[in-house]
This record gives C-alpha cells, sequence and structure tokens, in this order.
C-alpha cells in the first residue's frame, strides 16, 4: 500500500503544488475558487480522456505522440502562467491594496482568474492521466488488490493535499503587500521550469538537439525520483542532468517573461485613472 | 532588449528547424511481460545512438521510466513503443517500469 501511496503523491504532488500556487496568487480574485475547481474538474476528465486513448496517444505522429502531447501541455501551461504574471504587473497592487477589506468585492476590467485555471487544467490533465493508468493496471490485476488501490490513493492523495495546503497556508501569511511579489516570482520559475521540461520531451522525441548532454550531474546529490527532487523540479524546475537546451529554455522563458513584465507594467493604463507610476509588487521586486 | 528578444527566437527556429540526425540503423528490443523486463540486462555499445523498442506484452499500460537514459514513455498495454536513445558513455543505466517497480527492472550497460 505504501509504494502505491508513493508513487499516487509523486504523481499528484505537481499538481497539488500548481494548485496552492495559484489559488494564492490569485487572492482577492472573485471567483477564484470556482476556476480553480473547474480546472481541477476539467484536468480529471481531460486525464480519464488521454487515459482511454493513450494508446492512439502513443500512435500518433509516428510514435512521438506522447512526447509532442506532453510538451505542447506544457507549453501552453507556459504561456497561461507569463499571462497571469503580465497582467498582475498591471494590477497586482490594486489587488493587494483591496486584500484587506473584508467583503469587498475587487471589480477590475479584466480577469484573469481563467487563465490560471487552464494552468490548473494542464497540470492536473497531464499527471492525471499516468495515474489512471497505473491505478488501472492495479485494479486490473484482480480483487485481492482493491485495498491496496483504496488505501494507497487514498493516502497518496491525502498526502499531497496536506503538502499543498501546508504551501498554500504558509504562501497567505505572507503579508498582503508582498504576497504578490513571491506568488509572483513562483509563478515566473514554475513557466521557466515547465519550459525546460517541455524542451526535454522534444529532446526525447529528437525534435529539438539537446545541445549539451549533460550540464551538470547531481542525481546523487538529489535524485529526480526522491520526492525533494519531485518538489524542487515543479518549484524551481530542478533536474539532476540538464540538457543544455533545457538551460536555454530555461533562460529564455525567464528573460521574455521578466521583459514583458517590465514593459507592460510602464504602458497606457486603461482604466481606473490612478497614478501612472503604478508598478506592481512584483515589478518592484525586479 | 526587444531586437535580442527576436533574435533569440529566430535562433530558436533556426534550431527547431535544423535536421537532427544520427546514426539510428542500430535497434534493440525489450520485452515487458508479467511486469518483467526480457532481457533483464541489455548489452549496447557505447558511443552509438540507438533504437529502443519495448513492447509490452502486459494486457496493462506500463511507463518505462529511466533517469539515467532520461527517457519517460507510457507504454498502452499490449502495444510496443520505439525510443530514441542517444550516444551513451561507457556505463550502466538502469530503467524500470514504474507503475510497477518492485518486479519492472532492468539495466542497460553500455561498453
Amino acid at each position: 500500500m505504501l509504494a502505491t501511496a508513493v508513487i499516487v503523491l509523486r504523481e499528484v504532488l505537481e499538481a497539488a503544488l500548481v494548485v496552492s500556487i495559484v489559488l494564492a496568487a490569485t487572492r482577492g480574485v472573485p471567483g477564484r475558487g470556482a476556476w480553480v475547481t473547474y480546472g481541477v474538474i476539467g484536468g480529471t476528465l481531460g486525464a480519464l480522456v488521454v487515459a482511454a486513448f493513450a494508446d492512439r496517444l502513443a500512435a500518433a505522429a509516428s510514435g512521438l505522440g506522447q512526447e509532442i502531447f506532453n510538451a505542447s501541455v506544457l507549453f501552453l501551461a507556459v504561456g497561461m502562467l507569463g499571462w497571469h504574471n503580465v497582467w498582475m504587473t498591471r494590477h497586482g497592487r490594486e489587488m493587494a491594496a483591496n486584500l484587506g477589506s473584508v467583503g469587498s468585492a475587487v471589480r477590475l476590467g479584466a480577469r484573469p482568474p481563467y487563465v490560471l485555471s487552464v494552468v490548473v487544467m494542464m497540470a492536473v490533465l497531464r499527471e492525471g492521466s499516468e495515474l489512471v493508468l497505473f491505478l488501472y493496471g492495479i485494479a486490473s490485476a484482480g480483487p485481492g488488490q482493491s485495498s491496496e488501490l483504496a488505501g494507497g490513493f487514498a493516502l497518496g492523495l491525502l498526502a499531497g493535499v496536506v503538502l499543498s495546503l501546508a504551501m498554500y497556508f504558509g504562501l497567505v501569511r505572507i503579508p498582503a503587500k508582498n504576497l504578490f511579489s513571491v506568488t509572483g516570482w513562483l509563478i515566473l520559475l514554475l513557466a521557466a521550469g515547465m519550459a525546460a521540461q517541455g524542451a526535454a520531451y522534444l529532446v526525447q522525441a529528437d525534435i529539438l538537439p539537446p545541445l549539451g548532454d549533460m550540464v551538470w550531474d547531481t542525481s546523487r546529490l538529489l535524485p529526480d525520483n526522491s520526492i525533494l527532487g519531485r518538489l524542487m523540479h515543479t518549484l524551481v524546475g530542478y533536474t539532476a542532468r540538464p540538457y543544455g537546451i533545457q538551460l536555454g529554455f530555461y533562460a529564455l522563458t525567464l528573460g521574455v517573461l521578466l521583459v514583458l513584465m517590465r514593459l507592460f507594467a510602464q504602458g497606457p493604463r486603461p482604466s481606473r485613472g490612478q497614478s501612472a507610476a503604478q508598478g506592481s509588487s512584483i515589478q518592484r521586486v525586479i | 532588449m526587444v531586437r535580442s528578444c527576436h533574435l533569440s527566437s529566430l535562433c530558436l527556429w533556426a534550431l527547431l528547424l535544423s535536421p537532427v540526425s544520427f546514426a539510428q540503423e542500430l535497434s534493440f528490443t525489450l520485452t515487458l511481460r508479467e511486469h518483467r523486463f526480457d532481457p533483464k540486462e541489455l548489452a549496447v555499445p557505447a558511443g552509438k545512438g540507438f533504437k529502443l523498442v519495448v513492447r509490452n506484452l502486459d494486457p496493462t499500460a506500463e511507463e518505462f521510466e529511466s533517469h539515467d537514459l532520461r527517457l519517460e514513455k507510457v507504454i498502452p498495454g499490449n502495444k510496443e513503443a520505439v525510443l530514441i536513445v542517444r550516444p551513451l558513455k561507457p556505463g550502466t543505466y538502469k530503467f524500470v517500469g514504474e507503475f510497477n517497480e518492485k518486479t519492472a527492472q532492468g539495466r542497460i550497460i553500455a561498453k
């Protein structure tokens, strides 16, 4: 049962962390709970569909369907995370200002939670489809396995939820004026890490060259498949043996997003007539 | 700043479009049955890329995973998958079936 729980936790961890960061990053946005819930539900349904059609997906694109699918899902999430951060450089400060006042629905011109809803959906979709296949494998091994399945699944899921709750409540204890700069950086690193992982899938599919086979090797120090390794992988994109091109994608994502955030923070503000020098809290950190 | 962005994205496209090729006539097959790999140990020549065909004869899906080789791929039940292995330095590279890690273990030895 413990072995099942560990695998479930490994798969759930990334999605759970993404959900907790997204929840912290959208504090004060009305309707965020619903959007995140839609993301989780949509991702779960999507995972079931992907698992059901796993063999077609694997056979697609002359056997490279899975790699291309995984990379696409990751790059879509990177785009949405980037979009969110750019948006927050505009609206972060007014949201932070409104956090304290109870029940004041912040009526902003545009609301981005659906963007992060897509991020949640992608995270759940990718990890979830593997989980479904794994659990299906145990379930089909025979009726004797059902307690193992239920127990392991419950334990792994619980551990994932506890970890992400800890992360969430840790994050929201940060004072409101700093919260969005912290979540902004977390999302930036999350996006860069996902871009690097997407690049790795494209290297595996032989679509991208590795550009440096192994820039470093810390697999003895912190293995990729340890829980801490997975945690760091999700949070900052840690990889024990990165390809050169992964570092390139990481740096490119960070660079492009930081430039975009700076450009958009200084652009003309369409609404609200507040001070033109309104940079967000993320902006001030940069 | 913006210009250098354009330039780097151009470089990226050049990379994406450039042909990536190395000798791949070499091919090895692993069979998975009752959550065990056969052969458990696969000897391959070092310094040569090859195709690794993994045939899953079990009815359930398995995830072929190797952190040493940096490969991971789900193989549906009763299907096979092809993985591209880059030229390896001499050494031992472990792999597992992640969904049945207790039994599905093996290694590639590059000489």
